[in-house]
């Protein structure tokens, strides 16, 4: 397999209040790569600023200092507009409270990155209802978001994350607000879709016994890297086999 | 496209909030009526007084005599009679056949019609049961020639009935079917006896024509006040004024005159061959055209002054738009987050919501729109005119309750365009 990097980041600094007293530096230079294909946690504390590196990760902040190459483009250079092509063409996000639109249609949601892509309605709605499809949720298409339990809607979010078939995935803390059978589930998709699909896949996650389910574990504290660990996940289909 | 999704979510947002849109539409619902509803009533008056005026005959120009101005009796006040020097008419002021004979020899290319009239009285002719009001005019024949007037049956005057002042007579069509059971045949020739101040006058009924009635008649439909018609002559006879001038009269001019400097042309032709020796009196000459624009001024200029004083309320109902959409950002912070998260650029989330803040006005000015309508329309119904609802006003209302959205929703779309998508993803 060849080792193509889909994420590099190179002494990645993130501060806040810059130039006032309270001036304070969250990420202390972090430097780590992310290959094509790969399923990735990211594991830390509250505070520990994974939700700083997140954003970062996710083109919705820009570094303080250092660089971040994200699928051959330079993010810490690009412009407003810029960001927000890359945001909706490269990065697929899953949140923890799911940002599902109230009031539209799980259709229309998953339908919204490809509208600001510009892709025609016609186009748009049969990859919607295929990718709504793949997460089972076919029969739920009209359904507005609060008709819709929480794995519901964390399967509609997924779909929505791969609209525009993103090179990666940015899930932070997917399964943070579902039961655990239902996460479960939710991280099922996950696995599915790096497995079938070879999505590149970052999971921020402040839980250990999560992590430990990717092939790769960057763990963050206090702004800085302290670890790297492999996971110990069999994958989906020796899961089930055995 | 971008543009007609937006609008759908806009509907959406409209529809789970009924109470708050409605309540954040009045504002612009209430304006938009109230400029309409006076756009209609001031567009159907000018309709009114056009009409009407055109009845008059719009390339008419009146003429008669006037006090001259007494520059050096004008006190302090402004107002002032004149200290007795404002004496009475005499014959010899009146405009004399013979200044018209003159007149029209001089100016035969341009006049068309020189149209004079004698009002009698009006009175109430009865035989037997019946009766029916009348009003007895005589009228020159250019006068009636100008009129235009539909014989039913019978002829007009000739011209010796008017040389001669001949007892003849034209009566309308009701007043044969209210008198002779509309049989023109049986009143055609016959003598009817009009009672004029106490007196008897007896006419040859020499002509019957077709009553139409207009909308500023009053009094009993079935029995209306219909014309008399008399020749000229026989109806000075009657007022006593045979052989005296007139103190007003109309001129018809024709089609390619142009009626703003004839008026001028006119009065100074009078005033110099034959009032300028006259103490007292010139002539003075309305030009119709003329007094028909600066009526329309009038009208146009009192509409405008309603509608600015309407339009504030408009300005007002932006205001609460604004408002609303600043409460709708706030709510909606997280939206606006996560639909940057998915690539929503600066200026797709700024159009979001101006597409909404118009959509509120679109929808508050339609509604506005049909309601001012209908109140112009109900106006006029009760003043008991036609109402005549103005076109461009709506086209104009339409366009401008877009402006206003667009106005007052583009500093709310902004501070949301503007929104860090950090802060908004993380706003509860």
């Amino acid at each position: 397999m060849s080792q193509e990097l889909m994420l590099d980041l190179r002494d990645i600094h993130k501060s806040f209040f810059i130039g006032t007293p309270n001036e304070f530096e969250v990420l202390h230079g972090l430097n780590f790569t992310v290959n094509k294909g790969e399923f990735v946690s990211i594991v830390g504390q509250s505070g520990s600023g994974k939700s700083t590196l997140m954003n970062i990760i996710g083109a919705l902040d820009r570094p303080t200092a250092g660089e971040y190459n994200l699928d051959g483009v330079d993010i810490e250079k690009a412009k407003d507009n810029e960001l927000s092509a890359i945001r909706n063409k490269k990065i697929g996000f899953v949140f923890q409270t799911y940002n599902l639109i109230a009031r539209t249609t799980a259709l229309k949601n998953v339908e919204l990155p490809m509208m600001y892509a510009g892709v025609g309605r016609g186009e748009r709605e049969e990859r919607a209802k295929h990718l709504l499809e793949e997460v089972g949720m076919s029969d739920r298409m009209m359904h507005k978001p609060d008709e819709l339990s929480g794995g519901q809607k964390q399967r509609v979010a997924i779909a929505r994350a791969m609209a525009n078939d993103p090179a990666i995935i940015l899930a932070d803390e997917p399964t943070g607000a579902l039961d655990s059978a239902t996460g479960r589930l939710i991280m099922d998709i996950f696995h599915r879709l790096h497995e079938e699909q070879g999505k590149t896949i970052v999971l921020i996650t402040h839980s250990p016994e999560l992590s430990k389910e990717t092939q790769r574990i960057i763990t963050l504290k206090d702004g800085t890297i302290t670890g790297e660990s492999t996971g110990n996940w069999s994958g989906l289909n020796r899961k089930e086999e055995a | 496209m971008l543009f007609s999704e937006n609008i759908l979510v806009a509907l959406a947002g409209l529809r789970a909030n009924i109470m708050r849109s409605l309540l954040t539409m009045l504002g612009i619902i209430i304006g938009i009526a109230s400029v309409i509803a006076i756009m209609t009533v001031g567009n159907s008056i000018t309709v009114m007084v056009n009409e009407t005026m055109q009845g008059l005959g719009a390339n008419n120009i009146q003429m008669g005599i006037n006090y001259k101005p007494q520059e050096e009796d004008v006190s302090e006040s402004g107002m002032d009679f004149g200290d007795g020097y404002m004496r009475a008419v005499t014959d010899e002021d009146l405009i004399s056949q013979d200044m018209l004979d003159a007149f029209q020899e001089k100016y035969k290319d341009k006049i068309q019609y020189i149209l004079l009239e004698e009002r009698v009285a009006n009175s109430t002719v009865t035989i037997g049961k019946n009766s029916a009001n009348i009003q007895i005019v005589g009228y020159n024949k250019d006068n009636i020639d100008f009129m235009d007037i539909d014989m039913v049956d019978g002829r007009k005057f000739l011209a010796r009935d008017y040389a001669d002042a001949k007892n003849v007579c034209m009566v309308s069509d009701k007043f044969v079917e209210r008198l002779y059971d509309g049989d023109t045949s049986k009143a055609l020739g016959t003598m009817v006896d009009v009672p004029i101040n106490g007196d008897y006058h007896s006419y040859y009924i020499v002509g019957v024509y077709e009553y139409v009635p207009d909308q500023f008649s009053f009094g009993d439909a079935n029995n209306p006040t219909t014309t008399f018609y008399l020749p000229l002559s026989t109806a000075r006879e009657e007022t006593h004024n045979q052989g005296k001038g007139y103190e007003w009269l109309t001129l018809v001019t024709t089609i390619d005159t142009d009626n703003d400097s004839f008026s001028e042309e006119v009065r100074d032709y009078f005033n110099m061959t034959f009032y300028a020796k006259n103490d007292a009196f010139e002539i003075q000459v309305i030009n119709m055209e003329s007094m028909m624009d600066s009526m329309n001024t009038m009208i146009n200029t009192i509409q405008l002054a309603l509608s600015v004083i309407a339009g504030i309320s408009l300005v007002v109902g932006g205001i609460g738009v604004m408002n609303i959409m600043l409460v709708s950002i706030t709510e909606r912070t997280k939206e606006i987050g996560t639909r940057k998260a998915l690539g929503a650029t600066n200026g797709s989330i700024r159009l979001q919501f101006i597409t909404e803040s118009v959509v509120i006005c679109v929808i508050g000015g339609i509604i506005g729109i049909i309601l001012g309508i209908a109140l112009g329309s109900l106006a006029m119904k009760v003043m008991g005119y036609q109402a005549a609802i103005s076109v461009s006003s709506i086209v104009i209302a339409v366009g401008f309750s877009m402006a206003i959205g667009i106005f007052f929703g583009y500093y709310p779309a902004n501070k949301a365009a503007q929104l860090n998508p950090i802060d908004a993803l993380r706003y509860e």
